[in-house]
């Protein structure tokens, strides 16, 4: 049987939905028979590859290194998954979206630092005006909120895309 | 005198209620549950979270239950794939109008906007952001008042006024601008009116009231010591 390429993607997020996935126990043993992990920060891809079946994303929107990236994957995914809170809603990362991106770099990397005082420019990537859920860039298949949500979740959403059933119906959800 | 009574039907069932009730009221009496944010047991009706609306037939608008009298010969749906949808846009409106970020609120896990979302089934909504700049009010040596976790369903205002007879709650401005205010816009810690009972942080639905010390998950509202006294002091509910 052909096995179905998924990918995970970490945006401006903390992890914890990918420590949430990675929670699954045995689960990952099965999962593992049916699935190709193709891209992630659990595998060592480079580049996010052509034709890939789901993708999970945790995390915002932040910047424009972010903005690109989801741009590529909905071109190349069937599925794509917003993974936690950060990717349905903004959350944790969307806090700072009242404050203008130069005032806040200039209260953490000048006013904030004890040394090496100034705002980092080089090979890190500018920062979009606000941090904001993923469905607000692109089109979004599923939502998955939670922070993290909880494994079991995860796995039944990924299970049942793997027997083919849509399993946005009766989802249970919940924020936070 | 004893009050009337009059027939209606919920939900198709015949019940027999109280003429001046309320359909939430008559509802509640005989067991029928119709979803609720503003309503607090023994406060006054103000149907400002939309979350009650009802069908009544022979009209094509809905009614908020908790503001709409029964009359005789009523018949009232209480669920419908209507229903729901409106329901789901008052609860998305409310989650998309200020910050609620649930995942760093001390009443997450404990809060009635976040509850109502999941028992809807939203699991995200349909509209932008609106990420607004709102203060938080710190100046209350035993309580805190966070602007972003506010529904405006002014419990606090109505159990300040009406149970605790101390009015120190007030809304001001209109619409997207409509914020509580303590005491003529006075910083909570000021307010000579606030007599520190806490009923408004205990009826408050979210963690936009909550007292200080608590972290995440760790406020845990005690509603029923707010209706319980309403009952114990004979209030008509």
């Amino acid at each position: 049987m052909k096995k179905v390429k998924v990918a995970t993607v970490w945006l401006d997020g903390c992890s914890g939905c990918h420590m949430s996935l990675l929670d699954m126990d045995a689960a990952i043993i099965s999962l593992g028979r049916k699935i190709d992990l193709v891209y992630g920060p659990l595998v060592d891809a480079q580049e996010f590859p052509e034709d890939v079946d789901v993708t999970l994303v945790e995390g915002a929107v932040s910047s424009q290194d972010d903005l690109n990236k989801v741009q590529k994957i909905r071109q190349r995914t069937n599925i794509l998954i917003s993974l936690g809170d950060c990717a349905v809603t903004g959350n944790v990362p969307a806090m700072r979206n009242s404050i203008p991106v130069q005032k806040l770099l200039q209260r953490i990397y000048v006013d904030g630092a004890d040394e090496k005082k100034g705002v980092p420019s080089e090979r890190v990537p500018a920062l979009l005006k606000q941090a904001r859920p993923l469905r607000e860039f692109v089109k979004v298949d599923i939502c998955l909120p939670g922070c993290p949500p909880p494994s079991k979740t995860i796995v039944g959403v990924i299970n049942d895309l793997l027997d083919g059933k849509k399993p946005n119906g009766n989802l249970k959800v919940k924020f936070g | 005198m004893p009050q009337k009574k009059i027939s209606i039907r919920i939900d198709g069932e015949l019940i027999s209620a109280l003429e001046g009730q309320t359909i939430l009221q008559a509802a509640k009496a005989n067991g029928k549950y119709i979803p609720t944010l503003c309503d607090l047991d023994g406060l006054t009706s103000v149907g400002a979270c939309r979350i009650c609306l009802v069908e009544v037939s022979g009209s094509e608008r809905l009614f908020p239950a908790c503001t709409t009298p029964i009359q005789e010969g009523m018949s009232v749906t209480t669920n419908s794939p209507k229903l729901t949808r409106y329901r789901r846009i008052s609860v998305e409106l409310l989650l998309i109008e200020r910050n609620h970020v649930c995942a760093v609120c001390v009443s997450n896990g404990h809060c009635e906007l976040q509850t109502m979302a999941s028992a809807l089934g939203i699991g995200t909504v349909g509209l932008a952001y609106n990420f607004p700049k709102l203060s938080i009010d710190m100046s209350h040596p035993r309580f805190v008042l966070d602007h972003n976790r506010c529904i405006l369903c002014t419990r606090c205002v109505r159990v300040c006024a009406e149970l605790e007879g101390a009015h120190m709650w007030e809304l001001t401005s209109r619409g997207i601008h409509a914020r509580i205010v303590s005491e003529m816009n006075e910083q909570w810690g000021k307010a000579t009116s606030c007599t520190s009972c806490g009923k408004c942080v205990h009826a408050c639905p979210t963690g936009a009231l909550a007292e200080k010390g608590w972290a995440v998950e760790e406020m845990v509202k005690k509603i029923d010591a707010v209706t319980s006294l309403v009952h114990r002091r004979g209030a008509q509910v």
